[in-house]
């Protein structure tokens, strides 16, 4: 097993593959944290916690869920904004969830708005400008998660999560499997459930983006 | 393809940017005679670009996405260039070759889509400067007209390396001191329409993008004719005004000086026989078409 852990960054200016440091994915059934391979439940526990510690936790919806291309898509996307609101309601003053959208990958540079959407090609301006702490990615397409996941790991200090619905992201902090509506909501539950036991990071003098 | 597919997320709607909500909502994806009067109506497909104000190549970009006659099944090629700065900001499908390859690039497209999608039509249009398809790209673009590839070939001409400074392009005109080629071009503009004619093309038109009307018509004939029988090729004068030295408001005019009779972008057409025949069978269907609309019009009012 690899002494390598996926950390929050900044890592580097290019940062390794995870995959390149020998972290693995999990199989159906697991998670992984850090790159070490655990089980679902123990995966749920910490995205909620991470969720809930976060000065600005954010869900960053891909086009896999924010475009009705199919009923699936369509009910995925009611899902994730029931995990929205229930963090919304579940967090203390001071704390900002965000729901922002990546519609598409097109390399928008220089002409996105960060403070409405995210872009695959340079996801760190979003992080930087809303200070964003934690995230968690959902419908988008393994390649350019890969690709995000590596830039705000290189870039910034952001703790990543990947809610994939294929094998997961070696290159998230912390990553899911098989990713469907029932997934999304039993994290909903968590997070109710760990409502007002964790501490958030408010006074943290290195919130959200890093240098 | 329809509209109808391109539906946003109801619980996710609110979130997302207004361009996207307005792309849905208003842009004339499936609308069977768009054209440019739909500009200032309808969201057009090109967000906001980094070209140069006053940058005559943002008009023809508008008036091409206005006029593709069916944008939502178009995958476009790009290349190297201004061209390449405007192309993340296009809702059309768009792909950006290397220097030069994307004539070979739009082939092996062009011929997967059919393999792909039997049953449908897809159209694939090629759109670059005059660098990547006469000088780097030359043997591309030809090949692929020799091959009778089905898709479009659309040069931007500005008759220089724009983006990198002024250097001189085989498109330039004898004589012509550039910024960077202060000898002067010692040789004559490459006769690239009458080439592509040689070479196989179906339908070529060279023009300027002064007048919308003409860009459209031009656009429209060459997909349609490229669908069904063969390459085509557009070369549509697009003058970088800075590296001419003209002011951000005189690109237009500069445009309708180089189209006068006796000047080298004068509208030159060729149509082959058999896309003649098809351009009439089109524009015979459009008629009726019309005066079926008309005569319905008529009767709901009476």
């Amino acid at each position: 097993m690899s002494d390598y852990r996926v950390l929050p960054g900044p890592e580097h200016f290019l940062p390794p593959a995870a995959a390149s440091m020998g972290i693995r994915l999990p199989n159906p059934g697991e998670a992984h944290i850090n790159g070490v391979i655990t089980s679902e439940d123990k995966a749920y526990e910490e995205a909620a916690r991470q969720f809930l510690m976060a000065k600005v936790p954010t869900i960053f919806p891909g086009p896999l869920v924010l475009w009705a291309w199919n009923e699936k898509a369509a009910k995925k996307a009611t899902a994730v904004r029931h995990l929205f609101n229930t963090l919304k309601e579940c967090v203390q003053p001071g704390q900002k969830p965000m729901l922002i959208p990546m519609p598409d990958y097109r390399p928008k540079y220089p002409k996105i708005n960060p403070e409405v959407e995210i872009n695959p090609n340079h996801p760190n301006l979003t992080i930087w400008h809303n200070k964003i702490d934690c995230c968690m990615f959902i419908g988008v397409h393994c390649h350019q998660a890969n690709l995000s996941l590596k830039i705000i790991r290189g870039g910034t200090a952001c703790y990543t999560i990947a809610m994939c619905a294929q094998a997961g992201h070696e290159d998230a902090m912390l990553s899911f499997r098989d990713a469907s509506v029932e997934k999304l909501m039993k994290l909903a539950d968590t997070v109710k459930r760990l409502k007002g036991t964790v501490q958030p990071r408010l006074t943290s003098a290195k919130n959200g983006a890093s240098s | 393809m329809s509209k109808e597919r391109i539906q946003i997320s109801e619980a996710l709607y609110d979130i997302m940017p207004s361009d996207y909500q307005d792309l849905v909502k208003s842009a004339t994806y499936g609308k069977e005679d768009r054209g440019w009067k739909d500009i200032g109506t309808s969201k057009e497909l090109i967000e906001q670009h980094s070209l140069c104000a006053g940058c005559p190549e943002s008009m023809a970009f508008r008036y091409i996405l206005a006029s593709l006659p069916n944008p939502e099944d178009t995958v476009m090629v790009g290349s190297t260039g201004c061209t390449s700065l405007v192309f993340p900001m296009v809702a059309v499908h768009n792909i950006h070759s290397l220097f030069g390859n994307q004539n070979a690039i739009a082939s092996g497209l062009k011929r997967a889509l059919s393999v792909r999608f039997p049953g449908r039509v897809k159209d694939v249009v090629v759109l670059a400067g005059d660098g990547a398809t006469v000088d780097i790209g030359l043997d591309m673009t030809l090949q692929a007209w020799f091959r009778q590839e089905k898709f479009t070939t659309i040069c931007f001409d500005n008759e220089l390396y724009a983006n990198t400074g002024g250097q001189e392009s085989g498109l330039m005109q004898k004589g012509f001191v550039a910024k960077m080629a202060p000898v002067g071009k010692l040789f004559d503009k490459v006769r690239l329409p009458e080439i592509a004619r040689e070479s196989g093309c179906h339908y070529v038109v060279n023009c300027t993008v002064s007048k919308p009307s003409l860009v459209e018509k031009v656009i429209r004939n060459a997909v349609h004719v490229a669908r069904e029988i063969g390459p085509t090729y557009l070369q549509l004068y697009t003058p970088c005004i800075l590296e001419i030295g003209k002011n951000s408001m005189e690109g237009l005019q500069e445009m309708r000086d180089s189209e006068k009779p006796t000047e080298r972008f004068a509208y030159k057409e060729y149509i082959s026989e058999p896309a003649k025949q098809l351009l009439a069978e089109l524009a015979a269907k459009d008629k009726e078409r019309k005066a079926a609309a008309k005569q319905l019009a008529g009767q709901a009012s009476a």
